[in-house]
């Protein structure tokens, strides 16, 4: 794989908190993937992703997004990429058009085209009756949808989910899992962790997990089973013996 | 359990809640809790100071009272009275909307009318021990100057916060009916803030209105005032005898306040819960807004003032706010008007009072504007330096502030152009301490915990107060001694770099 195919190029990076939540990491995503990071909590795969996003500073490394240093010109890197956070963080006394007329005046995207994306992107995730009404009320789903209409309304070129089907119905998840295989589809590159493991063992081209903050093994479903001699092997039967080998004995 | 244990549990578990939330009430965060309460208790000595300069010299107030005391020491009963009442309803507004336990408790097979009773004592006990915090260096001055008569002062504070926390519960719930759970906290913050300073702002325009002057006394102790009063054995004079230490009425208002609160246990515990599920249960649609019709927003900056503007306009905490401080503005505003007819040097008074409300709206604008970002992940992933943020944050600020201050700093350049121009200077300075102080000590925090924005850090809120006090004397003294003012000026100067060195964000 050359670099210049890398959506993402992580390389040793590092945070400590009170103890090590990442340690020495290197990971590589490639333009067009779907990415699931996986790992038990506290593994640092939050930590990971908020330090790619730019919400957190690293105390080692480096960080590449599409060929940019994303720790020395934050702003180029910040222009191609979204971020959507397990808890949506939006505006209550804002509607959903007026979130999203926000967002796109953030990332200097023209009025004209800006809201006829917004509005695209709110009817496909049937939210077409609650336009013009304050997110206040919403529920944690319409709020989750609101949130990421919000990061695909620039029309980034890297999406980063940081559980995102956290405390979704079946329709609002499958509204997102479409949404987002059609992105990929289209050419954009998405990270996702979670912990559903059957989403990332449908949705994803390819898999790392994570635990102690080190990346612990990486590949397509068939290469992780390879990489633990069994065929026919569930990722939660992998994923248990990659992070808790006595767990998986018992 | 028995129905008495059942209470008796829930009791100790509400005192245990409350005994929690006070230190945290008080002093914020848990690492600094111990220096902030040591702090406050030194405050507090301290505020015997301005409490002897006040109330000392009557101490020794001889009964029974002539008219012209009556008049005086009711008023300032009926004041403290009104205050109480406006921290009370702020106390069973958060009960209704701020408690996680409600549902726990909803769904519990416990009866509901008991705990809720118990929970109706609670607030009146926090509201009293409250407001027995807050009088405590009046009443420590009066008694030792003036003897053990005053001890009884303790007991009209304590009927002053069971009635109106029986006062508070009986408006919060008939709003609740007359209104619905949607628009009652708003309008409850409202009321409470009306409730607070508007009997201080009646009787300081009655006053200009008067004598010309901003002095509530000059009214109270005015013959008019005496002439109007009922005589010496009016039932209205109780609160004030009963505080001078007569009590054969003290204890009758004891024992009415506490009827009063049994009654309104015994009528509003069960539409408590009722009241209760009603405001848990608002997750209904959202108010609809006007349409936003095309997007129009064409820089970050642009989309940053927007954002902020329209969340300040439909932020309810920040208009009760700002109700209050419009209020306090009205004496002075009355006072201009008034000058103009008369030229009284009493229009010098309206700088200061100007300024120091600049300061304090500022204050809250900017820790909306720079602390409470309900969306920190969004504005930090954005393609936006850190400084653009920052900027338009703080030019929100600004232009909010002007729009409040710019009608009446304009009636004052009719009356005299020099001090507009000084009371505008004035304004600025204080907006610009206010924001940088909210700037130094910014945390991230939701828009909805603006009510508790001073427990984040007391440095600040103390900063934010002294700076605002120094820079509406600095104004006011400029105006009478301009070279007097230099000292001023370099005292709060001196205070605002103290809080830089002691911010967080120096580092």
């Amino acid at each position: 794989m050359t670099s210049e195919l890398a959506a993402l190029r992580v390389r040793g990076l590092t945070r400590r908190f009170d103890r090590p939540a990442v340690e020495a990491l290197d990971l590589t995503v490639r333009t067009g993937e779907f990415y699931a990071l996986v790992g038990p909590n506290g593994a640092g795969k939050t930590t990971t992703l908020r330090m790619v996003a730019g919400l957190l500073p690293p105390d080692g490394g480096s960080i590449s997004i599409f060929g940019i240093d994303a720790l020395r010109d934050p702003v180029a890197a910040k222009q191609v990429m979204a971020w959507v956070s397990d808890e949506p963080m939006i505006y209550d006394k804002l509607t959903p058009e007026e979130y999203l007329e926000f967002v796109a005046g953030l990332w200097g995207i023209a009025a004209a085209r800006a809201q006829g994306t917004a509005r695209q992107l709110l009817i496909s995730l049937g939210l077409e009756a609650h336009l013009g009404e304050r997110c206040e009320g919403f529920s944690k789903g319409m709020r989750q949808k609101v949130a990421l209409a919000g990061a695909l309304v620039h029309d980034p070129r890297l999406i980063i989910l940081d559980e995102p089907l956290t405390g979704l119905d079946a329709v609002s998840a499958r509204h997102v899992k479409n949404l987002l295989g059609d992105r990929v589809r289209a050419g954009c590159t998405v990270i996702m962790t979670t912990h559903i493991l059957e989403v990332a063992e449908r949705m994803a081209d390819r898999i790392g997990v994570i635990a102690a903050g080190r990346l612990v093994a990486e590949g397509t479903l068939a290469e992780l089973r390879q990489l633990s001699g069994g065929t026919d092997h569930s990722l939660e039967e992998l994923f248990i013996a990659l992070v808790d080998p006595e767990a998986a004995v018992a | 359990m028995s129905s008495v244990t059942t209470l008796a549990w829930f009791a100790r578990h509400e005192l245990r809640l409350a005994w929690r939330e006070w230190p945290a009430m008080i002093a914020g965060r848990q690492r600094r809790r111990r220096a902030a309460i040591i702090g406050l208790l030194i405050f507090a000595a301290l505020l015997h100071l301005p409490a002897w300069a006040v109330i000392g010299r009557c101490a020794e107030l001889p009964t029974p009272l002539d008219a012209t005391s009556h008049v005086v020491i009711s008023t300032t009963i009926c004041l403290g009275w009104a205050l109480i009442l406006s921290q009370a309803i702020e106390s069973v507004t958060r009960v209704f909307y701020a408690r996680a336990d409600l549902d726990l408790i909803m769904s519990s097979p416990a009866r509901l009318t008991r705990l809720f009773s118990v929970r109706i004592l609670a607030i009146a006990l926090s509201v009293t021990a409250m407001a027995l915090l807050f009088t405590a260096p009046f009443v420590d001055v009066l008694l030792i100057g003036g003897g053990n008569r005053w001890l009884a002062a303790v007991g009209v504070v304590i009927a002053s916060g069971l009635s109106a926390t029986a006062v508070a519960i009986a408006v919060t719930i008939m709003l609740f009916r007359l209104i619905g759970p949607a628009r009652t906290r708003l309008v409850a913050q409202i009321v409470a803030a009306i409730i607070g300073a508007g009997f201080v702002i009646a009787l300081q325009v009655a006053a200009i209105l008067s004598s010309g002057t901003l002095s509530r006394f000059a009214i109270l102790t005015s013959d008019s005032a005496v002439a109007l009063a009922p005589a010496a054995d009016s039932i209205i004079w109780w609160p004030a005898r009963a505080v001078t230490g007569d009590v054969t009425v003290l204890l009758p208002l004891l024992s009415a306040s506490l009827i009063l609160l049994g009654i309104v246990m015994a009528i509003f515990s069960p539409r408590f819960a009722e009241t209760a599920a009603s405001a848990s249960a608002r997750a209904a649609p959202g108010r609809k807004a006007s349409g936003i019709g095309r997007f129009r927003v064409r820089s970050p900056r642009q989309a940053l003032l927007r954002k902020e503007f329209l969340l300040l306009a439909r932020d309810p905490w920040l208009l009760s706010q700002t109700l209050m401080q419009l209020l306090y503005l009205v004496p002075p505003a009355l006072l201009l008007w008034r000058s103009f007819a008369d030229n009284s040097v009493g229009l010098v008074l309206v700088t200061p009072v100007v300024v120091m409300a600049a300061g304090q709206l500022s204050g809250g604008l900017a820790w909306l504007a720079i602390s409470g970002e309900d969306a920190p992940d969004l504005v930090g992933t954005a393609p936006l330096r850190q400084m653009q943020i920052v900027r338009a944050k703080v030019e929100v600020v600004l232009i909010a502030i002007g729009v409040v201050f710019a009608p009446l700093l304009a009636g004052l350049c009719l009356a005299s152009l020099w001090q507009a121009t000084i009371t505008a200077i004035g304004v600025v300075v204080a907006a610009l301490s206010a924001t940088a102080i909210q700037l130094w000590f910014r945390v991230q925090a939701r828009r909805s915990q603006f009510r508790r924005r001073q427990t984040s850090s007391r440095l600040a809120t103390f900063a934010e107060a002294f700076c605002s006090i120094g820079w509406a004397a600095t104004a006011a003294i400029t105006l009478i001694m301009p070279l007097a003012a230099v000292p001023c000026g370099l005292i709060t100067l001196a205070i605002l770099a103290a809080t830089w060195v002691l911010s967080p964000r120096r580092g």
